[in-house]
């Protein structure tokens, strides 16, 4: 933990941006993995017509269920649509859906963190709602959400955020309240600081950190979910090719054909593992306290 | 004691009652008509009209509210949509194989995930360590039907020694209902044993830097005793918590891996009924599996005091 001290040394040049990020990656491998891993995943998905992709929804009725080939790389599904393409098209929902929960959950989560850590009176309600809606294992909420509206991304973005906020809500009122028992912030407080100062002085830059962390954990979280309503036909429609719904139509094949399966699978896998790693290496480079533990 | 059991108990009834409120507002506060949804695009008005008057959304919100929170209080979920059958039955009979399906995971996970969790803590910064913290980012990170397939893929097809599909009632006897059972299991634990193994070697790395530790190895008391004795046993009150806490991921779980192996249990049931749309079993589904969860954890509040005598209430 000490060993660090001599890069602040004055008599050093300061090394730029670039460097030190670079020393930054070299420290925190699984950052510099993960990370990594992520952006090749979103460039999969983002720029998916550049890699040699033909349309997913194609159906051709004379070529189904063929092995992986030279023409199609990871064969063809039961309506002859070229699983390589379906599998890269895929990638843009299961990126979709993690970041835009991540980021969704993270926001409404903060303000209803923020209002349960910093009004009395609402926190006990607040605290009874979200020890209620925790009570719900996260897939059985989204799925009795998503069996009430009909299948599409967005649905499946508001259904599993509305599952994830509770857990962010929970970690910034416990930030709150350990912080506002701090000196300074007592200080802040008996100077006459308001509350809206408060919070953005002192509150949110000390809830970033743990909140970064909390977003990746929840983004794995929200593509596993994705995956597994469209896996069990309460998801993303099949006319939008989407890891968990490729897997569903192979279902009915795995034995004989389990190519269907193996590649949305194999994808979905590393893409979840991306997130993990990265969040565990920030958790561990934001929090050395941590670090040493877990 | 008792006057904490009866206080701790009471604390879960607004739990579930929000629970409650929660599964049943859902058909009012969904957007679009939520019987037209249910009914499906092929449904004429007249069905549409139907499932409208069997939801009760033809009447208003609070006395429909009252109605059938009278009815869920006696234990009536209703009615399905499709079987017209109460829901508690369909429930009642598919209560078995998710139980079995469960227990034989908890009990498997617990067996190999606090060895696991002990080990790496003792070895720490070992190859050990290394390889139990890289199984548990794995294990957090692969979907469960991934898992199920792969362990069908090899284990029943390939080299042909457990069933590859399907569930034999314990009634018929032990042994075809562990064959059918071990696979399914193994694919739930996973994930359970990630997050159990890694609470289990924090807390015990913990337990290890403690002055009573350090005095029993001093004073010669041997490793394994340390390890056992000195700190599992204070160890004990996080890895109980993380256990059922992680109950939340089995029922979740469950609902996948029932439809991976075709276990005809409670998760199958909430895949058929939401492939029809059929909201009152979903509806009980939710009910029955967040009442257990509150339970479950009621259940492990309460044995702290067996596990830790320093914890009196």
């Amino acid at each position: 933990m000490t060993l660090h001290l001599s890069s602040e040394l004055p008599l050093e040049a300061r090394p730029s941006h670039g460097a030190r990020f670079l020393r930054y990656l070299r420290r925190h491998p699984s950052v510099a993995v993960g990370g990594g891993l992520l952006i090749a995943i979103v460039l999969l998905g983002a720029l998916a017509p550049l890699w040699g992709t033909v349309d997913p929804t194609a159906i051709s009725p004379t070529r189904r269920t063929r092995l992986p080939s030279e023409a199609n790389w990871f064969g063809t599904d039961l309506l002859g649509r070229d699983v390589y393409s379906r599998v890269v098209y895929g990638a843009r929902v299961s990126v979709t859906v993690g970041f835009s929960v991540a980021i969704l959950a993270s926001v409404m989560g903060l303000a209803v963190g923020l209002c349960a850590g910093f009004l009395r009176w609402a926190d006990g309600v607040i605290m009874r709602v979200i020890d209620g809606m925790m009570s719900i294992p996260p897939i059985l909420l989204a799925i009795a959400l998503m069996a009430l509206t009909r299948g599409s991304i967005g649905n499946v973005i508001i259904a599993v955020t509305i599952a994830e906020i509770p857990r962010v809500a929970r970690l910034v009122r416990g930030v709150v309240l350990s912080l506002r028992e701090q000196p300074y912030v007592e200080a802040a407080i008996s100077n006459g600081a308001r509350a809206p100062r408060i919070v953005m002085k002192h509150i949110l830059p000390n809830t970033i950190a743990p909140m970064t962390v909390q977003a990746t954990y929840i983004c794995a979280s929200a593509m596993l979910i994705e995956a597994i309503l469209s896996f069990i036909g309460a998801g993303v429609p099949p006319s939008t090719p989407s890891w968990g719904n490729i897997m569903a139509e192979g279902r009915a094949l795995w034995q004989v054909k389990p190519h269907i399966i193996l590649f949305p699978a194999v994808l979905l896998s590393i893409t979840v593992l991306a997130v993990n790693l990265l969040g565990d290496g920030l958790r561990d480079s934001l929090d050395p306290r941590i670090a040493k533990r877990l | 004691m008792l006057a904490f059991i009866i206080r701790r108990l009471l604390a879960t009834v607004p739990v579930i009652c929000f629970v409650a409120l929660f599964v049943f507002s859902l058909l009012y506060i969904a957007p679009g008509d939520p019987a037209a949804i249910i009914a499906g695009d092929q449904a004429s008005p007249a069905d549409i009209e139907r499932i409208r008057a069997s939801l009760g959304l033809d009447r208003p919100y609070v006395v429909r509210f009252a109605e059938w929170s009278f009815k869920v209080a006696q234990g009536d979920l209703g009615t399905s949509i499709f079987t017209s059958k109460p829901v508690t039955e369909l429930i009642g009979q598919r209560l078995e194989p998710t139980l079995s399906l469960m227990l034989l995971t908890l009990v498997l996970s617990v067996v190999i995930a606090i060895p696991m969790g002990v080990v790496a803590a003792w070895k720490v910064s070992s190859w050990v360590d290394r390889a139990v913290m890289a199984f548990a980012v794995f294990g957090f990170s692969i979907p469960v039907f991934v898992v199920g397939y792969l362990l069908a893929w090899v284990f029943a097809l390939k080299l042909d020694w457990l069933p590859v599909q399907g569930y034999t009632p314990l009634a018929q006897g032990f042994v075809p209902w562990l064959k059918n059972l071990i696979l399914p299991s193994i694919t739930l634990a996973l994930v359970y044993i990630a997050l159990i193994a890694r609470i289990t070697r924090a807390t015990m790395l913990e337990i290890l830097d403690q002055d009573y530790v350090r005095t029993a190895r001093a004073k010669g008391v041997s490793q394994r005793e340390v390890l056992f004795l000195h700190s599992l046993k204070n160890a004990a009150v996080p890895v109980i918590t993380i256990v059922g806490i992680g109950v939340a991921l089995l029922i979740g779980g469950a609902v996948v891996t029932e439809s991976v192996f075709a276990i005809p249990g409670l998760g199958r049931l909430t895949v058929d009924a939401i492939l029809q749309r059929d909201y009152p079993v979903i509806q009980g589904v939710v009910l029955v599996c967040s009442l257990v969860y509150v339970l479950v954890n009621l259940l492990i509040d309460l044995s702290y005091t067996i596990v830790d005598p320093r914890i009196r209430y």
